[in-house]
């Protein structure tokens, strides 16, 4: 895709001042997705809604990249009981500041998807997690919705149909956990946020035991766009195997960090040093974590013709994740790095299983002794062993994120945690 | 210390976040902010008093307000320094600046200053990694892009009661293209 990317006009956040406001949007073309679906509903069946939203292919931005579409169509048939969309705005991923863009700029974008998918599954209520620390976001969320209701695009008879659904606002109390999608529904009952053991799966057994599905906002805020343009246009833009525009938050060593929206399938090193501006203080690259924490960390001579996207960036050894990439200049300590990330990983461990519990504990205990030159060789072949202890072992995929870290950084950037264990030999000796 | 209790249009608030949820149990989280919003914490006599206004076990409003960092667990400092220095923080000097406030305020992470004034914390991201380094005042407004002037400046606001207020961190791009159809 070369330069395209360049002349790409913003979608999931145009360039339209107050759009915020409903008015505003419903005059750029806002809620004429849902309108559309709900004036001809013989042509929009809640089926054929799922299966153009399959085709189109949006992969989930909360992490997983799983296909929306596939998704909604886990969920059984109505059974006249309640059923529920939890959308998740946990956001708590280091790296990752994009949801709150939505929020701010752009809430009805994500209220029209949240309420085309709650038409498609037949949800009668959809639950907005909020994480707490997002307070300022939820105040201007509950803005938005309640413009919504007044407008009668939420509640009872939308639009003067007979299609009735609510929104609820709720919001966390501190817990990176709750971003899991498990976590999250224990913690919108009320609970402490512990991981359920699947299956079963939500789409079975969800909030209360009933069906329920959970999505990314930036997911839902994308819905709209397919409905109204088609899939096949919703396809075309960005990667074949992972289309549409992304919200990339890029922070780290740059020169203008922020949140931007391009295609999929943009150049590592174009975002890095077109969209952002370069490397702070002239300086040059050595790492980029390409989408939050979690995902492998790659090398500046390992970036030649990557781009953002889940197949290159798995060829290249890491993950599209959140499109949160981090980047590091040619100074950056990675063992002071590697460590801060284990720490995140074993404070934000939930407890309930002894692999990551420990394991976390373990990780970041070791990483402490190396940054302080009290490592030895030895020591990072334990870590890597540690690593392929904890991972598939547990109940959620933290432990996972808290193990990928650890290894790639390790035998990546191998010579500056040997040099720091090395030295501490020699100090010794 | 005195009984407490929500007064009536508190307990109308909690109604509300009742008839969101089918459970009582749902609106734990939700009725422990009314509670550190009302008394600035959670302690156990203020957990008692959820636990009685939702008729849930004591145990369970325990075990959630022990689960989850933003409730206070014991009382803070008037105003609450949460700096990050999670991974894009710790790159752009988060613990610079965490170093700074605490040898300006004499305290520690995880102290209160002796007049009231102040209580820092080291904190996990908050999601604003593109605005490092940054802090959230307690459990509110985010303090953006932190120098050590600017933390200075901070801290004189607030002793004089003067309160940070809401960033919006646009889009750069946006800002961009609206200070060119400005100018
Ligand atoms: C430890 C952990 C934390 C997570 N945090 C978040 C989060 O903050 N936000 C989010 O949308 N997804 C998060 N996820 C992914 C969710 O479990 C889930 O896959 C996602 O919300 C589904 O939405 P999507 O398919 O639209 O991406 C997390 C997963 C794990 C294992
Ligand atoms: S893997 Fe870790 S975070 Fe996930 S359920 Fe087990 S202990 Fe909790
Ligand atoms: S790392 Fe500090 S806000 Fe994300």
């Amino acid at each position: 895709m070369a330069n395209d990317w360049k002349s790409f006009e913003p979608l999931l956040i145009p360039d339209i001042p107050n759009l915020q406001d409903i008015e505003v949007y419903e005059e750029n073309g806002g809620y004429d997705a849902l309108r559309k679906i709900l004036d001809d509903q013989d042509t929009w069946s809640r089926k054929s809604v799922v299966n153009e939203v399959k085709q189109a292919n949006i992969r989930g931005r909360g992490g997983a990249g799983f296909n929306a579409g596939l998704k909604w169509s886990f969920m059984p048939e109505p059974d006249g009981g309640p059923r529920y969309l939890a959308a998740n705005g946990d956001e708590s991923e280091p790296g990752t500041f994009k949801d709150r863009k939505i929020f701010e700029y752009n809430p009805h974008l994500f209220i029209e998807g949240a309420l085309i998918a709650s038409y498609a599954m037949a949800v009668d209520t959809i639950y907005v997690y909020i994480r707490g620390e997002y307070i300022s976001w939820v105040e201007m969320f509950e803005e938005a919705v309640q413009d919504a209701y007044d407008k009668g695009y939420l509640g009872d008879n939308i639009l003067d149909t007979d299609i009735s659904i609510d929104m609820e606002i709720t919001y966390g109390a501190g817990a990176y956990i709750c971003g899991e999608e498990t976590a999250m529904l224990e913690s919108l009952e009320g609970k402490r946020g512990y991981p359920r053991v699947k299956p079963p799966f939500p789409a079975q057994k969800g909030l209360w035991g009933r069906p329920t599905t959970i999505n990314n906002i930036e997911t839902l805020a994308n819905v709209p766009l397919v409905i109204n343009n088609g899939a096949d246009w919703y396809g075309d833009i960005g990667s074949e195997e992972h289309p549409g525009p992304v919200l990339y938050g890029i922070s780290g060593h740059v020169n203008r960090p922020g949140v931007y929206e391009y295609p999929t399938g943009v150049p590592v090193m174009d975002l890095i040093n077109d969209v952002a501006g370069g490397i702070r203080g002239g300086k040059d690259l050595k790492a980029v974590i390409p989408g939050g924490s979690s995902t492998p960390p790659l090398r500046a001579d390992q970036l030649e013709g990557v781009t953002m996207n889940s197949d290159s960036l798995k060829d290249a050894g890491s993950m599209m994740g959140t499109a949160g990439l981090v980047v590091m200049d040619e100074d950056t300590d990675m063992v002071e790095v590697l460590w801060r990330i284990a720490h995140f990983y074993h404070h934000e461990s939930c407890g309930q299983c002894t692999p990551c519990r420990d394991g976390t504990g373990w990780l970041e205990k070791i990483l402490i002794k190396i940054k302080n030159g009290e490592g030895e060789m030895k020591d990072l072949d334990l870590l890597l062993d540690l690593g392929n202890q904890i991972e598939g072992r547990t109940i959620c995929a933290l432990a996972d994120a808290a193990v990928w870290p650890v290894r790639h950084t390790i035998n990546r950037f191998r010579d500056e945690f040997e040099a720091k264990v090395k030295k501490s030999v020699h100090a010794v000796a | 210390m005195a009984e407490l209790s929500f007064t009536e249009e508190e307990l109308e608030e909690i109604e509300k976040i009742k008839a969101k949820f089918p459970t009582a149990k749902a609106a734990t989280l939700q009725v422990l902010w009314v509670a550190q919003r009302k008394y600035g914490h959670v302690e156990p006599d203020v957990q008692k008093l959820v636990a009685e206004t939702l008729d849930l076990p004591a145990s369970h409003v325990h075990g959630v307000a022990s689960f989850y960092t933003q409730y206070y667990k014991e009382e803070q400092g008037k105003f609450v320094l949460d700096v990050c220095t999670c991974l894009s923080c710790q790159l752009c000097g988060g613990y610079e600046i965490l170093h700074h406030l605490e040898d300006k305020l004499g305290i520690k992470a995880g102290e209160t200053t002796d007049d009231g004034m102040f209580s820092i914390q080291e904190v996990e991201c908050l999601g604003a990694c593109g605005y490092a380094p940054m802090l959230q005042v307690t459990n509110g407004v985010y303090v953006n892009n932190l120098t050590k002037e600017k933390v200075d400046t901070l801290i004189e606001n607030l002793k004089n009661g003067k309160k940070p207020e809401f960033e919006s961190m646009a889009m750069p791009e946006l800002e961009k293209r609206n200070q060119a159809a400005a100018e």
